[in-house]
């Protein structure tokens, strides 16, 4: 029996981050079907097969596969922390290339560290922090820089204009 | 979808439920954030997992679920490929150096384009960072990102012509960690 994924695949061994395989036809549109609203049915993973003609011990095979693969980075809820009195903020660092190993890991030890990009630029690491109240994104920042030596730049959203959760796999 | 018994009201409403009224809902709601922000068991009955772990009725969590995508705490439920993995090999974080005035119109019309994935108006960083508007761009490829982002600059410029100052686009070199929010016990 296949545990919870959360349980399987500690998030530390998903930290790095590239995929391990590529998705094949069933895969992707199963990754298409889970990108829309999964049921709050009692038995959701095989009212997801039943739409693809999978059995359900292959929808949640596949999935527990996908996972444990980093084609799926996550499978559950997406929370609006802002919603619930919290905050995200987008943030990034200028790192010097011969401390990057020792910022990558310093920033991401943080759990307030949601996501975390390489982007190609002089501020090269950008990360979203969130946190459960407002305030907690300055103290996380400036705990950041205590960390790493390094100056944080907070980005918060100041309009949001579109946001799409779903990519076409 | 199932029979209409089986989707659980949106507003959490659950008369039969003893001690459940609106305002005991908030610490199980927290609970229920806890128990799930990493992700949902993998099992057939996933929300029979949480509610036997958090000690309470099925139906509840469901609806509790239902509550929070309805008033928006929750965004969505289900997966978040790894858009590398999925072909999505370039994603292009475009930046603009849009007039102020204008921005919230111009912000609108580039959100709506198809292929524009996350679209925000955020501070500058004078001197070195002058760009407010931020538009998320995905693509299978460089070149592809690359037009897309030429395409944003064309309309900008015929439709508010003057608006835009500079713009650049940081293309992602990696995945450093994807985690998903985790609030604390």
């Amino acid at each position: 029996m296949s545990e919870p994924g959360r349980k399987a695949t500690p998030p530390a061994a998903r930290r790095g981050v590239a995929a391990r395989r590529a998705p094949d036809d069933t895969d992707r549109r199963l990754i298409n079907a889970l990108q829309g609203e999964f049921p709050l049915t009692e038995s959701p993973f095989a009212d997801i097969g039943a739409a693809l003609g999978l059995a359900e011990a292959e929808v949640i095979a596949r999935v527990q596969s996908l996972l444990d693969d980093r084609v799926l980075t996550r499978f559950g809820p997406m929370f609006q922390i802002e919603r619930m009195g919290g905050a995200f903020c987008l943030a990034a660092i200028a790192v010097p290339e011969a401390r990057w190993a020792q910022a990558v890991e310093a920033v991401n030890a943080f759990p307030e560290v949601a996501h975390n990009y390489r982007r190609e630029h002089a501020l090269n690491m950008w990360f979203v922090l969130a946190t459960e109240t407002p305030a907690g994104i300055a103290d996380c920042a400036r705990r950041i820089e205590a960390a790493t030596g390094l100056a944080v730049r907070l980005f918060p959203k100041e309009r949001e204009y579109f946001v799409e959760m779903r990519l076409e796999a | 979808m199932a029979q209409s018994t089986d989707t659980p009201a949106a507003d959490g409403a659950h008369p039969d439920v003893p001690g459940t009224r609106a305002d005991d809902f908030a610490e199980l709601d927290r609970r229920l954030v806890l128990a799930t922000q990493s992700g949902l068991p993998l099992q057939p009955r996933p929300y029979g997992v949480i509610a036997d772990e958090l000690g309470v009725d099925q139906a509840l969590v469901r609806a509790r679920l239902a509550a929070m995508l309805a008033d928006g705490r929750i965004r969505r439920i289900g997966a978040v490929p790894n858009h590398y993995a999925i072909g999505y090999t370039a994603n292009g974080m475009s930046v603009w150096d849009v007039d102020d005035a204008v921005i919230d119109a111009v912000g609108a019309r580039v959100g709506a384009l198809d292929f524009v994935t996350h679209c925000y108006r955020r501070p500058r960083h004078l001197p070195d960072w002058p760009y407010n508007l931020f538009a998320m761009v995905h693509a299978g490829s460089r070149e592809a990102a690359l037009e897309r982002v030429a395409e944003i600059a064309t309309l900008m410029a015929a439709e508010f012509p003057g608006a835009c100052r500079s713009s650049d686009v940081l293309f992602s070199a990696g995945i450093l960690k994807k985690t998903g929010l985790r609030i604390g016990g």
